[in-house]
């Protein structure tokens, strides 16, 4: 799965503009889906199997990025968010515009070095000099740029968040020989400014059970107040966050299958963030929901890690999952 | 007003996501009062009372569930816990809990440790709920074994009969509501209604309303009712938006609550003689009713609420004349629901 | 191309006089039905309030294009009566509070004249004199023995449409102007779209009006039509204004990304082009926050590509915005003609 994951990563496509990575992924999954769909809001939408329990899973295939808002007189750009950009990670970062025109992230950090520099107050330099002479405008989108790096079990990148549940969902796709069930493989569209794209896949859908894939940050770091979640433990199951509850009776569900195949996994509560899973738990009369979580290190940086046997793990436990029937 | 059931309501565990308990005594009670009870993907409970007229439905929304806790991580002896919904971080030190494990509910304490085993900066103040633990009396090796992540925490506050037909209990906010529309189903029984009646216990209110906006997409009544408590007069509490107790429920005035609605709420409580208030709520009411107000084409809505005190602590008070006078305006208003009711509803222009 | 002459500001003035807020549109209800009511296909008022009206089109494969303009303004709600004729009242929609200290104001559907007053100057300690007074501090008066006004009444601030040269000085231009707007694209209506005209509630208090007027229309294609601030004036060092949101005189404003949607780059491109070729001048509206209509419609059902275009204002949610006649007549044209061109084909790529 790494040149994949790699393949993945190093795409540039930020909420909004999700053309290059529905591309990509298009070319993973078409010979593997019985059935594929684009909707209103570019979400890519794969069927395998029918007439059994419709079950959506769900990974986002948007990454944070930036947007221009102004190019100033001398030619730098001024920008807004797309998603949580932490000002934090920004300084001295490059960015890649869709149209290719790389740019560095520039800030005044000298003047008051231990000051937080906040996102107004930075702007990316694109070698231009005045708004005339400048390869980008308002309204141009730019995504991190960094590439993929392999270090054996731990793996890192640009978006890994959520390009890694992306490579799950693939991967999970072309190793589902047979199910009982009918599987939705949802790659969605602007999760990072608010889960918007699955609010109308999931309407589409209809599903009877919604699973989220997604990453979830690590505290397995130094200087951290809690240590609950950590690389190479297995995925998480999530119980809440803070925009749903997980459905009691589908976290059982997976506990019994991870159980019986010895997939190890951990339990989580967490007090901040959102899936997807948020969205399709509130379609149409209400679906039964979980996130499947990844745990992550340094989420929203540009450079994202996670453990590649928790990868495997997950795509294993989803796999089992969906072989057998469902019953909540 | 007999208070057996409402005490078990408040006796019983039903957390936000975490519902079943309480769901299933709601069941039992509703079982023989409605003709088709079933449960929503979310844990809602749909009881559907049939009318005599034409299939047009009014609903009755309300929440079943109750904030709490849940534990985030364990350490040792000793429980982390997170919130279900909006708890009041004041009011935990000292608390008795119950958890619930697995393997059945083991009574806690909320512990509050001493300022020096704290950060400098939580010696004063409320101690944020990162810092606070419950503690179940069991050896480490004893919580490693019957006590996960995951599992939920309710207070364990025993309901209290105060004079003057006061009550006092947890999760009265609420389980009083609740209460309110059993009494109406009640009444029911032996009278005459056109309008189907979909009796409803939301899920999850208390963490964003999933419950009622996903239970009113899936039955799209054609006028909707939110019953839920409201601000009572009390101590540090006097403003305009708060009611003196037993001065009867209230009636939502403001966004949310169609107009028309609105007046015929009000001459019915005049018709009736009960004592009323009027709830101003200019932009939300901060019930299932803003949801279910935007569900689909829209549904005309209208929130109805009954005052108690120490909203959101495990010692709300409530003045049970109050559900009872509720309970009633529902009844009569159900009962005076005919056919042609939607075609009245005009907007003045 | 149209023209915005006197009918049209008559008609402008008339709207922004008169009181609309989230939660009883009524009034403006009113302007729109004796305006275009002969000429709707259909017309409905919906459980909330919104007005829909349907302007079919002729001919084969025709869009159903939704426009969306909300009728309520920013405003305020009696919420007790502190005898005398005072009242304590709460906000409806974003309003900074510094903007209401001696403002006057209507009250209710009567437009009972009251004012918002404050404690002399003289009589407040230093501290309080160069502070932010506090909601709770502020009292609505509308004098003794006025049995028309009661807890519950809203109110809004009391200003009257005045033309300025070829500016309009009014409250409640957002969104008047976009109300003003829809009205004379249905009275020009393209006859190669179905024209979906929703003239929505309660967009001040978080877009709550659209989602259903979105859900009952469900189109092919969406645009919120609004009136966003113009925050183009100097910097207070001189400096390059580098917020400004958008510029008056140079056109109606396109949205990119706001703080609810991020717009659909077809609908982007249409616009764009449409004013290349037809030489109608418009602006980008500054990437950032704020939200219209748009946020709610384009996340109905299994999702409607919308966008939003906006008549640029100056001081929005105060007692007396300020826009240019040119600007909101090249934001009728730039729709106008858009809806003239559009066809199926927009949509045949993915976004």
């Amino acid at each position: 799965m790494k040149p994949l994951i790699k393949k993945l990563t190093e795409t540039f496509s930020p909420s909004g503009y999700e053309n290059a990575i529905r591309e990509v992924i298009m070319d993973e999954i078409k010979d593997f889906a019985d059935e594929i769909k684009i909707d209103a809001l570019g979400n890519l939408i794969a069927r395998k199997g029918s007439g059994g329990k419709k079950i959506m899973l769900a990974a986002h295939m948007d990454e944070i990025g930036i947007m221009v808002n102004h190019v100033d007189k001398n030619g730098f750009a001024r920008f807004a968010s797309l998603g949580g950009v932490f000002p934090q990670t920004l300084v001295g970062s490059r960015v890649r515009f869709m149209n290719g025109t790389p740019g560095v992230i520039g800030a005044h950090y000298l003047k008051r070095p231990i000051k937080l520099i906040w996102n107004k107050d930075m702007f990316i330099d694109i070698g231009a000099t005045s708004p005339k002479n400048s390869p980008v405008q308002i309204g141009d989108v730019a995504a991190f740029d960094r590439p993929f790096v392999d270090l054996g079990d731990r793996i890192i990148g640009k978006s890994m968040d959520d390009r890694i549940g992306v490579a799950v969902l693939i991967e999970t796709l072309r190793k589902l020989k047979d199910t009982p069930h009918e599987v939705y493989f949802v790659f969605t569209t602007q999760e990072e400014v608010g889960v918007r794209g699955a609010i109308t896949s999931a309407y589409g859908v209809n599903p009877d059970i919604g699973i989220a894939i997604d990453v979830t940050g690590a505290d397995d770091i130094p200087e951290m107040d809690t240590k609950t979640i950590f690389l190479g433990k297995g995925p998480t199951f999530k119980f809440k966050d803070a925009g749903s509850i997980g459905d009691p009776r589908l976290i059982k569900h997976f506990i019994k299958v991870a159980e019986k195949d010895k997939i190890p996994y951990q339990r989580e509560v967490a007090n901040m963030g959102g899936t997807d899973a948020r969205a399709i738990q509130l379609t149409h009369a209400g679906v039964p929901v979980m996130t499947l979580s990844i745990p992550c290190r340094y989420v929203h940086s540009p450079s994202e890690m996670v453990d590649y046997k928790d990868v495997q793990n997950t795509v294993k436990l989803l796999v089992k999952l969906l072989e057998k029937n469902i019953e909540i | 007003m007999k208070t057996d059931f409402l005490k078990s309501l408040i006796s019983t565990s039903g957390l936000s996501g975490f519902e079943a308990p309480v769901t299933e005594l709601i069941q039992k009670k509703w079982d023989p009062l409605t003709d088709e009870l079933s449960l929503s993907p979310l844990g809602s409970l749909h009881g559907i009372k049939r009318g005599s007229g034409k299939s047009h439905s009014l609903m009755i929304a309300t929440h079943q569930d109750a904030i709490g806790l849940i534990i985030s991580q364990i350490d040792g002896e000793f429980l982390h816990i997170s919130n279900l919904g909006g708890i009041d971080i004041r009011v935990l030190p000292g608390q008795a809990v119950n958890v619930h494990a697995d393997s059945g509910v083991l009574p806690g304490i909320i512990c509050q440790p001493p300022a020096h085993l704290l950060p400098e900066d939580a010696a004063t103040g409320a101690v944020a709920l990162k810092h606070l633990l419950v503690d179940v009396g069991l050896s480490a090796r004893q919580v490693a074994r019957k006590i996960k992540i995951g599992d939920t925490i309710s207070f364990a506050t025993e309901p209290i009969e105060m004079s003057g037909g006061l009550l006092a209990g947890h999760s009265l906010d609420n389980r009083a509501s609740v209460a309110a529309l059993t009494l109406c189903l009640e009444e029911l029984q032996s009278r005459q209604h056109v309008w189907d009646v979909q009796a409803i216990a939301t899920a999850q209110e208390e963490v964003g309303a999933q419950g009622a906006r996903t239970s009113a997409f899936a039955l799209r009544p054609d006028l909707a009712i939110v019953v839920d408590v409201t601000f009572a007069k009390g101590p540090g509490a006097s403003g305009w938006e708060t009611f003196k107790l037993d001065s009867g429920p209230t009636i939502g005035w403001g966004a949310t609550n169609h107009p028309f609605l609105h007046e015929e709420f009000k001459k019915l409580a005049e018709k009736l003689e009960m004592p009323f208030s009027v709830e101003i709520l200019p932009s939300y009411s901060g019930t299932d009713g803003d949801d279910i107000q935007i569900t689909a084409e829209g549904i005309p809505t209208i929130v109805i609420s009954i005052p108690i005190r120490y909203m959101h602590t495990p010692v709300e008070v409530i003045a049970t004349k109050d559900i009872q006078r509720t309970a009633r305006l529902l009844t009569e208003f159900i009962v005076m629901l005919e056919d042609d009711f939607l075609e009245k509803i005009v907007w003045e222009d | 191309m149209l023209k915005i002459q006197n009918p049209q500001i008559k008609l402008l003035e008339k709207l922004t006089n008169a009181v609309a807020l989230p939660g009883d549109e009524g009034a403006i209800r009113k302007i729109i039905r004796a305006e275009v009511g002969d000429i709707a296909d259909e017309l409905k008022i919906d459980a909330m309030g919104n007005l829909l009206i349907t302007k079919h089109g002729k001919g084969k494969n025709r869009l159903k294009v939704m426009l969306a303009a909300h009728m309520d303004e920013v405003g305020f709600m009696l919420v007790d009566d502190e005898k005398d004729g005072i009242y304590s009242f709460e906000t409806l929609g974003g309003i900074d509070t510094r903007q209401l200290v001696g403002k006057p104001v209507w009250v209710g559907k009567e437009k009972v004249e009251g004012v918002i007053g404050a404690a002399p100057i003289h009589l407040l300690d230093a501290e309080a004199r160069n502070g932010k007074a506090s909601l709770k501090s502020l009292k609505i008066d509308v004098g003794v023995g006025k049995p028309k006004v009661k807890v519950g009444d809203r109110a809004t601030f009391a200003t009257k449409f005045l033309r300025m040269g070829n500016s309009i000085r009014a409250k409640a231009l957002d969104d008047r102007l976009g109300v003003a707007i829809l009205i004379e694209l249905l009275k020009n209506a393209p006859e190669n779209i179905d024209l979906l005209a929703a003239f929505t509630v309660q967009e001040e208090l978080g877009l709550r009006g659209a989602k259903i007027a979105a859900h009952a229309f469900n189109p092919d294609l969406a645009l919120a039509v609004d009136s966003t601030p113009a925050y183009d004036m100097p910097m207070h060092d001189g400096s390059e204004n580098i917020h400004y949101n958008t510029k008056l005189g140079e056109g109606p404003a396109i949205y990119t990304l706001d703080g609810r949607t991020l717009s659909d780059p077809r609908i982007i491109r249409w616009l764009s082009e449409t004013g290349d070729e037809k030489k109608i001048p418009y602006q980008y509206r500054q990437p950032g926050g704020g939200g219209t209509d748009a946020g709610s419609i384009h996340l109905s059902r299994a999702g409607i590509p919308t966008g939003s275009v906006s008549v640029p204002g100056r001081y929005a949610h105060t007692a007396m915005g300020l826009c240019r006649i040119k600007d909101w007549e090249n934001t009728l044209n730039l729709l106008h003609e858009a809806l003239c061109r559009v066809s199926p084909k927009i949509l045949e790529k993915n976004r």
